[in-house]
């Protein structure tokens, strides 16, 4: 890239296969890992190969159904939006390879600190997924128990929760120092190639690599933040960054969901073991918008998009487990089915999801009792208390823009 | 059991037996460990410790108080040192938007009782950065706590009450009194640190300081009676929450009411005690409410921070106007 000159944000489709592959005589990091060739070939790998060898029919077809129910609850999400029952929506469809294959790697004990579209991620560690729509629903800033299933909760400043994952990580291993009975945990801490730009993510990496703290870096590189490509963030892959704070850093196929899971297995393996942390760069692609107030259209090409279809992590694993008589149109039918099922349940869920009172804000600003708070309450209930002694008098009042019309 | 000790000591002193009554706590900043801090506050402690629980930390603000943040989640009981004022800033996102909210945002799961050492305020005749009260920044998000000590008896207590209590808390400590030496009680805690104290009766004007401008208040007050006023003083300690039945009261006894800080005046603390009073004891005022602070400027350079202090002259004067009314 010359100096000054920022890249388009339109792709010269004649550079595609370059930005899709990376460029590999630039590109130090060795070849991005892969197991499954588009057309659902599985590759030799003599370092991750193993960690895939073992796997049964049953779990193959699991990867499959995880990616498949993920995006049909995205999809069913996205619906509800549209219909006025949720105030936004985060897509994930097209990632649902990255965020299968790494979540399906982690263990009980390992916690994950997402960012906000780690939909999938939530699902395989065994969250009620209609939980994470009450933050989009405008009811919650949280959700859920991040305790119950070592999930944090989403975070809107990018990059925030990656020292928070580090520091945790950093509690981990200290906790082993006092029982070493305690079983080898790890982090994950999930975060895009716009917030890699972040001086948090910078952070994170130096007092992971300071105190070697048993955390994995999982940076999906979906292409996009918002409507910026990811040649703006960086210059070098951004595996290549792990280098420079002394760590392994791996880049993988995102889209292939075998490929993420031993990178991932061997990434926490190596965390968990006292190895220090590991970057993982999982190349993917945003199929669908950014948010549901996004308009894609604006600043990518279609050919764009079009390339990256035969890419699609749930296609590709299809053809695999099709060549390998490992499913058939009866297995594909019945999870159709399933996916109806849970759409409808989850729309049933979100549908009697009610907003708390406006006191519950009150609640937990603090975890002591905090004077201001008291005081603001009672003031707020003795003017609400106020509108009902009206009311009585004077039902007209009760519509707001009535009482601005008589102020 | 009392002994005399430096402001700077007893902090020492307060940190070690936090570090001997939580075994979950920790200390973690920048040079805090062999070198004890740029103020030595927390000297030998890394010694006697470990460099398990005083930890030299990489020079960033973020992964300071965000790695805290994560030990915090874990069950520990981190509390940072921030090198000076002017640099918790890179810091400050973490602080505002992640710490602050941690309780709220998981609906009370979760909490992150971090501890937010900041050495803070003038008079120590520095240089740019080393030498301001950002206090009202942090004092307007909610669910923070923030208090500062005036004297050793408080300096001691106040770090291992922050340390135990369940919400993150900054300890805005003003560092030209480290050196301030006092009497310490280490067999009794003073009381709740998120109340006032009065630490001089008074019937007929009230001034109300925090940290380091008690001693100025106090110096005020002693050279008005030789005017013949009766002056009282209040010690904030606590900036949130503030204790304003205390403040009140003392102001319905008095009937006038002095704010002083070393903040910029305009969006200050000394804002919110005057609005507060004015609606709690308006008919018991004899004049307004009147604010001696810094002036609307980056704190100015060392050879004029004399003029932008709050002094003794500044407050005399300020007395002056409320008795004029
Ligand atoms: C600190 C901060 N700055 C800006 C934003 C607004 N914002 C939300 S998402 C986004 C792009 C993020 O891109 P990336 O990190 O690649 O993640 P992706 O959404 O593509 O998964 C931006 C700029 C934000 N949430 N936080």
């Amino acid at each position: 890239m010359d100096v000054g000159h920022l890249p388009a944000s339109e792709f010269d489709s004649a550079g595609l296969e370059q930005s899709l592959m990376g460029a590999p005589d630039a590109n130090p990091v060795p070849d991005m890992v892969q197991l499954l060739t588009i057309d659902g070939e599985l590759l030799q790998d003599d370092t991750y190969g193993s960690y895939v060898q073992g796997l049964t029919p049953e779990e193959l077809r699991g990867f499959y159904r995880d990616m498949f129910l993920v995006r049909r609850f995205d999809e069913e999400a996205t619906a509800l939006q549209r219909q006025g029952e949720l105030v936004m929506w985060v897509p994930l469809t097209g990632q649902e390879g990255a965020q299968i294959g790494s979540g399906r790697a982690l263990k009980p004990q390992d916690y994950v600190f997402p960012t906000y579209r780690e939909h999938g991620v939530a699902y395989t560690r065994g969250l009620e997924l209609a939980q994470l729509l009450r933050r989009f629903r405008g009811i919650s800033h949280g959700g859920w128990d991040p305790r119950e299933a070592n999930f944090h909760l989403y975070t809107l400043v990018l990059a925030a929760q990656v020292p928070h994952a580090v520091g945790y990580a950093m509690g981990m291993a200290r906790d082993r120092l006092v029982n070493p009975k305690l079983p080898e945990a790890a982090t994950v801490a999930y975060f895009g190639d716009g917030a890699s730009s972040e001086g948090d993510v910078h952070e994170g990496m130096v007092f992971a690599a300071s105190y070697n703290a048993p955390v994995v870096f999982f940076c999906q590189n979906n292409h996009w933040a918002i409507s910026v490509p990811t040649e703006v963030q960086s210059r070098i892959p951004l595996a290549n960054r792990a280098q420079g704070y002394g760590f392994p850093g791996v880049r993988v196929d995102g889209n292939d969901v075998l490929a993420v899971h031993a990178v991932t297995r061997w990434a926490l393996e190596h965390a968990r073991s006292g190895g220090g942390p590991v970057l993982i760069e999982a190349f993917t692609y945003r199929m669908s918008a950014h948010t549901t107030a996004d308009d894609p259209t604006k600043y990518r090409l279609s050919a764009d998009e079009e390339a990256w279809l035969d890419r699609d992590p749930l296609l590709r694993m299809e053809k695999y487990l099709r060549n390998q008589g490992l499913a058939d149109d009866a297995f594909f039918e019945e999870l159709r089915e399933e996916g109806r099922n849970m759409a409808v349940r989850l729309r049933e869920n979100v549908q009697q999801m009610e907003a708390p009172g406006f006191e519950d804000a009150f609640a937990d600003v603090y975890a002591e009792a905090h004077p201001l708070i008291r005081e603001e309450l009672d003031e707020h209930r003795r003017y609400e208390a106020g509108f009902a002694g009206a009311d009585d008098a004077n039902p007209a009042t009760t519509d707001p823009a009535a009482r601005e019309h008589t102020a | 059991m009392s002994t005399t000790m430096t402001m700077a000591k007893a902090i020492n002193a307060g940190l070690r037996a936090a570090l001997e009554n939580h075994p979950n706590s920790l200390l973690m900043g920048e040079d805090i460990g062999s070198l004890g801090g740029v103020y030595r506050v927390t000297e030998g402690l890394k010694a006697d410790f470990g460099a398990d629980r005083v930890m030299d930390t990489p020079l960033a603000e973020s992964g300071i108080i965000g790695t805290a943040i994560g030990l915090a989640l874990r069950g520990y009981l981190p509390v940072c040192e921030i090198q000076f004022d002017g640099f918790v800033f890179p810091g400050f996102n973490q602080i505002t938007t992640q710490l602050a909210k941690m309780h709220s945002r998981s609906e009370g799961a979760l909490s992150a009782p971090v501890v937010i050492r900041i050495p803070y305020g003038g008079g120590i005749g520095s240089i740019e950065h080393h030498s301001e009260s950002p206090e009202a920044l942090f004092a307007h998000t909610a669910g923070l706590r923030i208090i500062t000590p005036s004297n050793p008896q408080d300096a001691y207590w106040m770090i291992q009450q922050a340390v135990a209590c369940k919400d993150p808390v900054i300890v805005f400590e003003p560092k030209r009194r480290y050196w301030l030496k006092g009497d310490v009680d280490t067999t009794a805690p003073t009381s709740d640190p998120f109340s006032a104290h009065i630490v001089r009766e008074g019937t007929d004007a009230t001034i109300v300081a925090y940290g380091p401008l008690v001693p100025v208040a106090l110096a005020a007050a002693a050279a008005a009676e030789e005017d013949g006023r009766s002056v009282e003083v209040v010690d904030l300690r606590s900036i949130s929450p503030i204790d304003f039945d205390t403040v009140t009261e003392s102001v319905r006894k008095t009937g006038r009411l002095i704010v002083t800080h070393e903040a910029p005046t305009f969006g200050g603390i000394g804002g919110e005690i005057a609005a507060r009073v004015a609606e709690r004891a308006f008919l018991s005022l004899e004049a307004p409410v009147l604010r001696v602070g810094g002036f609307h400027m980056p704190y100015p350079v060392a050879k004029v921070e004399e003029h932008y202090l709050p002094d003794i002259d500044r407050l005399l004067e300020a007395l002056d106007r409320s008795f004029a009314y």
